[in-house]
């Protein structure tokens, strides 16, 4: 179960990826809960496993149309099938490290592993996730956080 | 820190991080003159490799990676060249992270994301004493 602030940890880890990286603000909708350990996917999805004192995963989704504009927003040229799934992971694990910021040093994070066109392989280890929407542009992504 | 380069010499740069976006982003956005990029490693163990062969002054070391992570791989550059200067470029941003860092050799701290002002920033304040 999270906290109200363990949720704006993340919103807020979102907000400023969108702003360092892409030089431009993201939006995000209000979280909610999702129930039935399927909180959905995008084309592109960097999971983070957590251990330590939490367990569970943060996993970051989005379509390869956004995915390609952040990369060209950060000047990267090659917009290759591996870089867009190096960046989704990329993603993932730097709103994930910078949650470290408030969940401490026992937060402790993988390496991503990296999902492509296969939502149905994308499951939550807990019935109860939450979701935050973001809104970049004209695109939709969605950071999940399922975590004991 | 009384770590230093010989004066106003070029630089040799060597950038560990997992990721290749990353990798090509710090050598894209930096602009320091002094610094050329000899290599870039995607682990600790490539990275070390690396270190022995192309002997770089400046290491930017990411630390969550697989194979070897940063801070381990900090230490080993560490052992090997006391000189070098490393600064941890991380998303890994609670404080008793950077401590360890610096505890077992690294120079400066770099938390991700980061704009190519902070890059540069970073590299500027970890060359001020060279």
């Amino acid at each position: 179960m999270l906290k109200e602030a363990e949720i704006r940890t993340f919103i807020e880890g979102t907000t400023n990826y969108f702003e360092s990286s892409a030089r431009q603000t993201a939006s995000v909708g209000s979280p909610y809960l999702v129930t039935d350990g399927k909180p959905g996917a995008y084309e592109y999805t960097g999971i983070i496993s957590i251990s330590g004192a939490r367990k569970g995963i943060v996993y970051f989704s989005a379509p390869r149309g956004m995915l390609t504009v952040l990369l060209m927003r950060m000047q990267e040229t090659d917009t290759s099938d591996a870089n867009i799934m190096d960046l989704v992971g990329e993603v993932a694990n730097t709103i994930s490290g910078n949650a470290r910021k408030d969940f401490g040093r026992n937060f402790i994070i993988s390496v991503p592993t990296i999902v492509a066109n296969d939502i149905e392989k994308i499951t939550a280890p807990f019935a109860r996730s939450y979701v935050i929407p973001i809104n970049w542009r004209t695109h939709s992504a969605k950071l999940v956080v399922c975590l004991e | 820190m009384n770590k230093r380069v010989s004066s106003q010499s070029p630089l040799k740069l060597m950038i560990v991080d997992d990721s290749n976006i990353i990798r090509r982003r710090i050598e894209r956005s930096q602009q320091i003159d002094r610094l050329e990029v000899v290599g870039a490693a995607s682990n600790g163990r490539e990275a070390v490799e690396l270190f022995r062969r192309t002997q770089p002054d400046v290491v930017t070391m990411d630390l969550t990676m697989p194979e070897m992570d940063g801070i381990e791989c900090v230490q080993q550059l560490v052992a090997i060249n006391s000189k070098v200067l490393i600064l941890v470029v991380s998303a890994l941003a609670d404080k008793a992270t950077a401590v360890e860092a610096i505890e077992k050799g690294a120079n400066g701290f770099l938390c991700k994301p980061f704009t190519d002002r902070q890059l540069n920033d970073a590299f500027l304040e970890l060359l001020s004493d060279t």
